[in-house]
């Protein structure tokens, strides 16, 4: 069985995000990037799978500029076996995303998709799902534990009310969530080793799909500044205050 | 224990200018000389770059000889200083500038470049890993490994996964050795490892005591209409009286951003002062306010850095080793800057080690090589004739010691014929807090000026929370019992980042409490606790600060 596993290039999550001046979008220029923290856990999972004995190998995907690599790098050396770059230098939004994965899907036939259940830079929440509607496979998606039993995959689900546990027919797509696994430091030999593993490169064409943005970002703005409060004597000027804002 | 090993011929520690020059040039004397060579480089922060804050107005000259082709290759050096002002601030509201002819040589900067030095260090790992050289960003160098005879063998990357109390979390990963005929360690000021190497080899014997500064740095996106790319301005005197010194640093840098910082030498007396309220305040005067008004501060972060000068550069090389850059200690501080030499030891390392490797084994051996290079070489020279910049300021207060600064530099182009000392360690010019007066910070106005804990946030520091605290107490008594009577522990002052604080619990009894995920890695607790009380160990690799353009 192969697994195939989405990894994103983000901001990393210890930086403070700063919008663009003229409110574009958010500035990326010098600012650490690496692997969507939900990718990471994914990544994880799909090894786990493997580790097993439940999964013969574990392909890493990404789709972005040239430097996306570095990511693909580091699902190399947690110890995916081979990685595919899908280079494209255009913005990809989730529907060109799941067309693209989809392509990939179609000529690598993994048994799995595991994918973060969203990206920590736009929040989308949205790849897993659509990539699922178009290859009319079944989904799972906040995958809280994952049990693979032959051809079907167990999966309990985060839900407002509680835990989901579903069965689904593999071929599937999986979304993972935060508490699924806590992923692995890397070692420092398989970081050595992660440089000679292959990444082949494909190209949209190669794979026959166009980037039709189907959502135009307006604004990126940052949330507004919290006013500094003030002091009061008595909970007689606070009342007074509160009625002058005509807020009692 | 049992551990992993890997085996190279180089390992250095630190992806700073300094260790990555010397794996630059590593590679291309490998080349030139046609030798196979493996070296590795580690480096604490999360990706290269993450841990570098510097002004920083960079020297050329080591670029210039590491890559005369640096422009072609694309390196982030693009600004030049179009402008250099200096200011001489009387007050709260006033400052004059300083003809040119009266400011000493040294700090002139025609040729120089304004640059963002994480970037520079960030464009050297690619030159360096396009040689061939591992690079392993997230990794420690926790402990040095030595020989059965007390040589270097090489350095213990740090244990992951491990909790607070000790144990091993899920996921635990311990520590590799990694083994090298050379461990080049470049970790910069204070480093905890040459800190050991140090004392083990006696490397200081008849050096003074190493000075330090604490250099506080903000980058701010300001008004285009008021930026002037390239321009560099300088000031001294306020906010710190005659006998602190320290001074100012504003720098246009591209994009509208500026660099902008303020250093204090850490040799000050009063235990009260505050670094980083001295550095907020100092923006609140006109010179340098008029640049941030409706600008935003978009960057912060605070390191130390040495400035002891040539009397305190100790011995470089001990066997299986060599101490490089501000490990060891170049900045010239009469030039105010240190990453040229910085750059310039650690080719100079290469060249030792190559030369000497030519010429039969270097395993575990002491290549003091690299020493007599460095008394040949320009970095010499430079501290040589800058060498009583430092000591006069110290010894005769700014004013009158700027005085002697410049006859010296510009008058007798520092060939006087005698070398002063300091040698009043910097942890001990502590006066009683009960004899010294509490300066009064205005509070901060959240436009100019503003608290540590927004501060800190903007430096991106991140430690994983549940991991030993990397802030070692000798004695955890100490601030409580001896620093607080009579310093009014000074550590909730000289912290930048908000790590230390004094605070009283249930039974309003005193407790020292250390907040260690706060750290951004400046050592300046390290350098300054009076009772030399407090270690900085390394936390988890990866932890701390994830600057970016510093």
């Amino acid at each position: 069985m192969k697994i195939l596993v989405g990894v994103k290039r983000v901001v990393d999550y210890n930086v403070r995000i700063q919008v663009k001046a003229d409110g574009s979008g958010v500035a990326t220029d010098g600012v650490k990037m690496s692997m969507n923290p939900f990718d990471e856990i994914a990544v994880e999972e799909a090894l786990r799978i493997k580790e097993a004995g439940k999964a013969e190998e574990v392909v890493a995907v990404t789709i972005g500029p040239k430097v996306c690599q570095e990511q693909l790098r580091t699902a190399l050396a947690m110890g995916a076996d081979r990685a595919i770059h899908v280079e494209t230098d255009d913005q990809t939004q989730p529907l060109t995303g799941a067309r693209i994965l989809k392509a990939v899907a179609d000529k690598e036939e993994p048994k799995i998709v595991l994918l973060g259940k969203q990206a920590i830079d736009d929040d989308n929440n949205q790849t897993a799902q659509m990539l699922a509607g178009l290859s009319h496979w079944p989904q799972a998606t906040f995958a809280s534990e994952v049990v693979i039993d032959g051809d079907t995959a167990q999966v309990t689900r985060e839900i407002d009310s509680g835990l989901e546990t579903l069965s689904v027919d593999l071929p599937a797509v999986i979304s993972v969530d935060l508490r699924l696994n806590e992923p692995r430091y890397v070692k420092l030999p398989n970081i050595m080793k992660a440089k000679r593993k292959p990444i082949e490169v494909l190209t949209l064409a190669e794979l026959n799909v166009e980037v039709a943005p189907s959502v135009t970002v307006l604004k990126t703005s940052t949330p507004a500044k919290r006013e500094a409060g003030i002091k009061v004597e008595s909970v007689d000027e606070l009342v007074t205050i509160l009625k002058e804002k005509g807020l009692i | 224990m049992e551990r992993e090993s890997m085996e190279f011929d180089v390992v250095i520690v630190g992806a700073g200018p300094a260790g990555l020059s010397a794996a630059c040039k590593l590679m291309q004397l490998a080349e030139e000389k046609d030798q196979e060579l493996m070296v590795c480089v580690i480096e604490k922060g999360s990706e290269v770059g993450a841990h570098i804050l510097s002004g920083a107005v960079l020297e050329p000259t080591a670029m210039n000889e590491l890559f005369p082709d640096w422009k072609e290759k694309g390196a982030p050096i693009k600004t030049q200083v179009k402008g250099d002002e200096v200011y001489y601030l009387t007050g709260e509201n006033k400052g004059i500038k300083t003809p040119n002819f009266l400011i000493p040589k040294p700090m002139h900067n025609e040729g120089n470049y304004i640059v963002s030095m994480a970037n520079v260090s960030r464009w050297l790992a690619e030159q360096a890993e396009g040689m061939g050289v591992e690079i392993f960003p997230g990794f420690t160098a926790s402990e040095i490994l030595f020989n059965d005879d007390g040589s270097v063998k090489g350095v213990l990357t740090g244990d992951m996964g491990v909790a607070e109390d000790g144990s091993e979390k899920d996921g635990y990963m311990p520590g590799m050795e990694l083994l090298a005929k050379q461990t080049i360690f470049a970790e910069g000021c204070r480093g905890h490892l040459g800190k050991q190497l140090m004392e083990t080899f006696n490397l200081r014997d008849n050096v003074d005591p190493q000075h330090y500064g604490l250099g506080i740095k903000e980058v701010w996106t300001i008004e285009p209409e008021k930026h002037q790319e390239g321009l560099v301005v300088h000031t001294a005197g306020w906010p710190l009286d005659d006998h602190t010194e320290g001074g100012g640093f504003l720098y246009h840098m591209e994009n509208n951003q500026v660099a902008l910082g303020f250093i204090i030498a850490l040799n000050y007396t009063n235990p009260h002062l505050s670094p980083f309220d001295e550095m907020q305040r100092w923006k609140l005067n006109p010179k340098i306010a008029h640049f941030l008004e409706g600008g935003e501060r978009v960057a912060y972060g605070a390191r130390a850095v040495n400035k002891g000068g040539m009397q305190s550069v100790p011995k470089l090389s001990f066997p299986g080793g060599l101490l490089v850059g501000c490990d060891a200690g170049f900045l010239n501080g009469a030039k105010i800057k240190g990453n040229h030499t910085a750059m310039k030891t650690g080719m100079l390392a290469a060249e030792a080690i190559m030369e000497s490797m030519l010429a039969g084994d270097i395993s575990s051996k002491e290549l003091s090589l690299l020493d007599e290079k460095y008394k040949a070489s320009w970095v010499f020279d430079e501290l040589h004739k800058t060498r009583n910049f430092g000591p006069a300021l110290h010894k005769f207060g700014t004013v009158i010691g700027g005085a002697f600064a410049w006859l010296d530099q510009n008058i007798f182009a520092g060939k006087l014929p005698f070398t002063w000392h300091n040698t009043t360690p910097d942890h001990e010019t502590l006066k009683p807090a009960a004899l010294a007066k509490a300066p009064v910070y205005p509070k901060p106005d959240g436009k100019l000026t503003f608290d540590k804990l927004s501060s800190v946030f903007l430096s991106s520091t991140n430690h994983e929370e549940d991991q030993p605290c990397h802030l070692k107490l000798n004695d955890p008594s100490i601030p409580i019992s001896q620093n607080l009577p009579l310093y009014d522990e000074p550590a909730q002052r000289y912290c930048p980042a908000g790590v230390y604080e004094v605070v009283a619990d249930e039974n309003g009894e005193k407790k020292f409490q250390i907040n260690g995920q706060n750290c951004v890695h400046c050592k300046t607790c390290d350098i300054k606790d009076p009772a030399q009380n407090i270690t900085w160990v390394t936390p988890e690799g990866g932890g701390g600060p994830n600057y970016g353009n510093m």
